[in-house]
């Protein structure tokens, strides 16, 4: 009861958001709901799953270079249109992928991901007459639901209507993602997890459980990559790049890998902290490796698990010290 | 022939940079079981350092022709950041495998800033070096006397750490505490100073990589990202922690993106991704590696 009251809080908080904050404040909120639905795939595979994926950035570009492809060469309007040629895309290419990937774990997981990741990547850059190269390719403003919104400059159109729309559509995914990982399908990813051994011994498919969490993180990830892309207004060949997969473990650390909300809370924090660094210091990069270099040492449960540590801090019993997701 | 003669030497040239940041990959792995993402940022450093005494030293004239013996000394400059580097990974010995990585990311973020910081973000050379060797030329091809230099030095690097690892006392605690951490302690090796000095030469490896690139190519603070990526296809191909492997992943991935730069320049980095797919679907341990059991 006390999680649902909590939700609808943080839901009811961002719908009014707009009404609330200026243009630049809320246009910031919008790569939080990008990001946030494409960890809550990452976090599948990373917090559920154990599978730290090195390449996982490949799907959010391929979200985006779909949401290109819709309005530029296929002339379609509808954001629709761009979310399902984007994952129909994102399964395509996960399908193959995947069934290659699940036969590993661990560390060979991270190098197969990361080298498909950077074969993508280098598609990207170098096919300039089909992707355009380092300059990317444009995305053109969508539809929502067929309307136009015509009256609406950009900056209005994605400020107003577009934001609601993100807003839905993260909630929507969130609570899909939530039914999903407390299914018994969950129970058998963080089984295989703990113990693939065992877990098969009981009856779960392990490969197959593995590669099915695969499709789906690359569903979320082609979204997430098409929400980012429409405000920004490019498709960019940097999205594939190995760092941005870095990037992304390191928001779903920064929240909480375990933890259901820890994605959510990594993608909102890592956002906006960016953004104030950005303004304050050319030198970023070395304030936020070194926020990840302190959570990796000292605060492994990210923020969600920060309360906890404390109180273990403060009350030196026998608290367990790391627990697994739910 | 003439071309094909360039072509091999400008693969070869490639190689042996590759092989120096990979041969220090590759021993960290063997010894401490890490895989550091930040060996792109130690060549990047060892490259900014041999600008700095590359630079440096041609003001005071000194002859062009010591030049090679300047850029090891600066990328091997570039090991003061390995003994405190390797206390900070301490804490991660012994935590899985996702928060070594990501605490080696974390050292990759940090450090290309302060490369930004110290020498700014544009591209930077050192002019002046690269021909004052001259150039070679045989049956019909040109090359640089620089690169045939920089092949020789890259290999006496390679013989020299086969013989350290072999034949000296160190070498071979080295090696038992690869194999065996705890019996080595228990025999009384001094495991903490093996790892120290091993993250050490590790970086003092990839610095000299690094500085041997600045008097034919431009440093620039994005260049640890880079080649981390083809760092880490040099030993998924010649299989994780074994020098021999790094030796011909390096060739190998040296010589495939010169000749993909002629036959087909798009495929110039995809061709090097293929095979490491390929490696690691077929055989997982890399071509070098002992198969996991």
């Amino acid at each position: 009861m006390r999680r649902i009251a909590i939700a609808l809080v943080i839901l009811v908080a961002l719908a009014a958001a707009p009404l609330l904050l200026d243009e630049y404040r809320t246009t910031l909120l919008l790569p939080v709901f990008g990001y946030s639905v494409a960890l809550l795939g990452v976090n599948l595979l990373f917090g559920y799953g154990g599978l730290v994926s090195f390449g996982h950035a490949m799907f959010l570009a391929i979200g985006a270079y779909a949401a290109g492809v819709a309005t530029t060469a296929l002339e379609l309007e509808s954001f629709e249109a761009m979310l399902a040629l984007g994952v129909a895309a994102a399964l395509l290419v996960a399908i193959p992928v995947g069934l290659l990937c699940a036969r590993y774990t661990k560390i060979f997981f991270g190098m197969l991901t990361l080298a498909f990741g950077m074969l993508f990547h280098s598609f990207l850059f170098k096919f300039y007459d089909l992707t355009g190269g380092d300059q990317g390719m444009r995305v053109r403003r969508p539809t929502l639901f067929g309307l136009e919104f015509e009256d609406l400059d950009k900056t209005g159109f994605l400020v107003g209507p577009f934001y609601w729309y993100c807003l839905a559509l993260t909630a929507l995914l969130t609570l899909l993602m939530w039914r999903l990982v407390h299914s018994p399908f969950g129970l058998a990813l963080r089984a295989q997890r703990d113990n693939p051994r065992k877990a098969e011994y009981l009856g779960v498919e392990v490969g197959r459980t593995r590669f099915v969490a695969f499709l789906v993180s690359a569903a979320y990830g082609a979204i997430g990559g098409a929400m980012l892309a429409v405000p920004t207004g490019l498709a960019d060949p940097e999205l594939a790049y190995w760092t941005h997969s870095g990037t992304l473990i390191f928001m779903t650390l920064l929240g909480g890998f375990a933890h259901f909300a820890g994605p959510l809370l990594g993608a909102s924090t890592y956002v906006l902290l960016q953004d104030s660094l950005m303004s304050w210091t050319p030198y970023w990069r070395l304030v936020l490796g070194a926020v990840l270099a302190l959570i990796v040492l000292g605060c492994p449960q990210g923020l969600m698990g920060l309360p906890a540590l404390l109180r273990a801090r403060l009350r030196p019993a026998l608290v367990a010290r790391t627990a697994p997701a739910e | 022939m003439g071309a094909f003669l360039e072509v091999t030497a400008a693969g070869l040239f490639h190689a042996a940079v590759l092989f120096l940041v990979a041969a220090g990959l590759q021993l960290v792995f063997g010894v401490q079981r890490i895989l550091n993402l930040a060996c792109g940022s130690f060549y990047a450093l060892g490259a900014y350092c041999g600008i700095t005494a590359g630079g440096y030293a041609l003001s005071l004239g000194v002859p062009p022709l010591l030049a090679l013996l300047v850029l090891l000394l600066a990328g091997c400059a570039a090991a003061v950041l390995g003994p405190p580097v390797e206390r900070l990974l301490r804490a991660v010995y012994d935590r899985d495998e996702s928060f070594q990585l990501l605490l080696t990311f974390a050292l990759v973020l940090m450090l290309q800033d302060v490369v930004r910081m110290v020498w700014g973000s544009s591209p930077r050379q050192v002019d002046g070096i690269y021909l004052a060797y001259g150039q070679v030329e045989a049956l019909g091809a040109r090359v640089p006397v620089w690169n045939l230099l920089v092949l020789l030095a890259a290999l006496a690097v390679a013989l020299g750490l086969g013989t350290f690892l072999r034949r000296t006392n160190f070498g071979r605690l080295l090696r038992a505490t690869a194999e065996n951490r705890r019996m080595a302690a228990s025999l009384g090796v001094d495991t903490g100073r093996i790892y120290a000095s091993v993250f050490t030469l590790g970086v003092a490896l990839g610095g000299m990589g690094g500085a041997l690139v600045v008097p034919s190519s431009a440093a620039t603070p994005e260049m640890a990202v880079e080649l981390v990526v083809e760092a880490f296809a040099v030993v998924v191909i010649g299989g994780l922690g074994s020098m021999g492997g790094a030796l011909a992943g390096a060739a190998i991935v040296g010589l495939l993106r010169a000749v993909a730069l002629v036959v087909w320049p798009e495929l110039e980095l995809m061709a090097v991704y293929a095979v490491v797919v390929a490696v690691l679907l077929l055989r997982p341990a890399g071509l070098f590696g002992k198969p996991a059991t």
